[in-house]
């Protein structure tokens, strides 16, 4: 098996905001090139549970490992290790397709023919080599997300996060979406992605439900189903998050 | 380094395709320094009068209309009584009141002695203090006129005479432009630089693009001077083109070196600069930003110097303006424009706008957290 080494490993990690406790206890261990898929309802702390591992929040407690990197001492080794792709859009608008490729590859070191070869390949890869010079606001949203996520990994990160990468978008894009997912995952990158489809969970090697800020279920999707006796992750996903108590934030 | 170019490159493109923006970043301050100094002039002019004339002779005829030709006042009322001139001085109509006796010329062809009364509407203090000094100084200048013109009695006297000679405060030729431009200038410099700067970090926070960065191994320091150096650049675009206009409009011309000058306005920029950029790191949205640069501008707009003297401010405010970049830089600009200052002349003042720089800067880059 590829993914029997794991670049994500986190014990315990933990975030409180005064009382609240919105990731609580969190341990689990991601695989290199496994495409980890993070579920749970609205609240439910995905979205701070990412942005620990990001380096973009500070846990109250807990350890984690990034890339061999601990979150806490070796934040800057981390972030030339990992991509991330938010629920806010992330390009610039008023920059073009290229112009935003090349923002993004020159501040994580490349130089410009490395950043030059690199547009290529990407527009490429995107189909959009005509609207390389198109302002990103010009471009339709599923385009966007694509080339949004195309720029997350622009620097070959070894870990990729993304938080609800598909959300708003077409099923047509979706899955177009995660062709690009699943080609970076069989090149070696660790995907970490936050969704709410679940038939994206079904796309997923590995799967965790949160529920009220702590792992209630973690395993492949056909694990999943056996032991919840359900036919798809649907029904999982509705077993285990119907006994939630914290509603929507 | 290399990302500090990308960086630049980046706010550049953004700052250049919004041409809307450009244009009123150029035009603004243009208009703004056509129209202020005009404006915003320290002879007081216009000064409107009361007469209350019992002669009416032709010699108080001859002295009201050479109070009016002086360019400074202007008749607004011309009553019978002394009380309808109070009255119109209490409607605010008139900043001066002044009274004729009746036997004016008489009294003073004969008696070579007369006395005019003088009522001052001291609610617009300046205006009728200064207003009072003029006509004082018009009335000497009548006195001696009638007195080359009609060699009283017959008899030449000679009226032993105490001139002071003094620079031309009150002389309408007196050229405030060379005073108030320069300092204008430096306000409109500050106010677009330190406004623009604050919403730089501000706007990448409104559109998600700063968590973009943050999750970057790019360092803060260079994140900083990436967002700073832009306004810099367009800071000397803008007062490049305020000297051209002082140049050519008012033909204010800086007496020292340039070379001074820009090496200051740099390290002035500099300041200003970090000052915006903090605002940026404390506010969460553009109108936050928005409100604390207005803050910051005017204060520093009333008490750095501009139109009132810092000297005559109690010693709070004193210490307080010390702490101020523009009030530092518009005493540089005043001694190198006027007096042709050189580095040796302005140390003190460069000194402290670099202390203060460093402090707004390091500040910045210390509040700008890329973790929260």
């Amino acid at each position: 098996m590829k993914w029997m080494n794991p670049v994500i490993i986190t014990e315990k990690l933990t975030k409180r905001f005064g009382d609240f406790v919105a990731a609580n206890e969190l341990t689990f261990e991601v695989n290199q090139g496994e495409i980890f898929g993070f579920l749970g309802a609205n609240g439910a702390g995905k979205t701070t549970a990412m942005r620990m591992l990001c380096g973009l929040l500070a846990p109250s407690s807990g350890k984690a490992t990034i890339a061999g990197f601990d979150i806490y001492d070796q934040a800057k080794q981390i972030k030339t290790k990992i991509g991330y792709m938010s629920q806010k859009f992330s390009l610039y608008d008023d920059l073009t397709v290229s112009e935003n490729i090349r923002f993004y590859a020159g501040i994580y070191g490349m130089d410009i023919k490395q950043i030059k070869q690199k547009t290529g390949v990407l527009l490429e890869e995107l189909e959009l080599q005509s609207e390389a010079k198109t302002l990103v606001s010009a471009l339709p949203l599923g385009w966007k997300q694509k080339l949004a996520f195309s720029v997350s990994i622009v620097h070959d990160p070894s870990i990729v996060f993304l938080d609800e990468p598909t959300g708003g978008v077409d099923p047509v894009t979706r899955r177009q979406f995660w062709d690009l997912i699943h080609y970076a995952s069989n090149r070696g990158v660790t995907v970490f992605v936050t969704t709410h489809y679940m038939d994206e969970a079904e796309y997923c090697n590995r799967v965790s439900i949160m529920v009220d800020g702590v792992i209630a279920a973690l395993d492949s999707p056909a694990q999943l189903k056996q032991q919840y006796t359900a036919t798809n992750m649907e029904d999982v996903f509705y077993e285990l998050a119907r006994h939630a108590k914290r509603k929507d934030d | 380094m290399r990302s500090l170019f990308f960086l630049l490159e980046k706010e550049s493109r953004q700052l250049l395709r919004n041409k809307q923006l450009i244009r009123v970043l150029i035009i603004a301050p243009i208009i703004q320094l056509i129209l202020m100094p005009l404006a915003a002039n320290y002879s007081v002019k216009n000064i409107s009068i009361a007469v209350v004339d019992h002669d009416r002779s032709t010699l108080s005829q001859r002295f009201i209309s050479k109070i009016t030709a002086s360019g400074y006042f202007k008749l607004t009322a011309y009553v019978n009584t002394y009380s309808e001139a109070l009255a119109v001085l209490e409607k605010d109509r008139a900043d001066l009141a002044i009274q004729i006796p009746a036997n004016f010329e008489k009294n003073l062809v004969r008696e070579n002695v007369q006395k005019i009364y003088i009522a001052i509407n001291a609610i617009e203090g300046t205006k009728a203090n200064l207003g009072g000094a003029y006509l004082g100084s018009i009335i000497t200048d009548f006195n001696s006129e009638i007195r080359a013109a009609w060699p009283l009695g017959g008899v030449v006297e000679p009226i032993p005479q105490i001139t002071i000679a003094s620079s031309n405060w009150y002389n309408p030729l007196m050229n405030y432009n060379l005073y108030i431009v320069p300092a204008i200038l430096v306000t409109l410099v500050t106010a677009m630089g330190m406004m623009q700067s604050a919403f730089s970090i501000v706007r990448e926070k409104e559109s998600g693009t700063i968590e973009q960065i943050n999750v970057t191994p790019i360092k803060k320091h260079i994140f900083i001077l990436g967002k700073l150096l832009p306004f810099m650049v367009l800071a000397l675009v803008i007062f490049t083109l305020g000297l051209c206009i002082a140049w050519l409009l008012y033909h204010v011309t800086p007496v020292g070196s340039l070379l001074v000058l820009y090496a200051s306005l740099i390290i002035y920029l500099f300041a200003v600069l970090g000052l915006g950029l903090l605002i940026s790191t404390y506010s969460a949205t553009q109108q936050q930003a928005m409100s604390l640069s207005f803050f910051f501008i005017n204060i520093f707009n009333m008490m750095s110097g501009v139109f009132n003297s810092v000297d005559s401010m109690p010693q709070w405010a004193k210490n307080i303006v010390e702490t101020f970049p523009p009030s530092h830089f518009i005493k540089i600009m005043r001694m190198v424009v006027l007096k042709g200052s050189g580095f040796s002349d302005i140390s003190y003042h460069l000194v402290v706008i670099v202390l203060i720089g460093l402090v707004f800067n390091t500040w910045a880059v210390l509040n700008y957290r890329k973790t929260v």
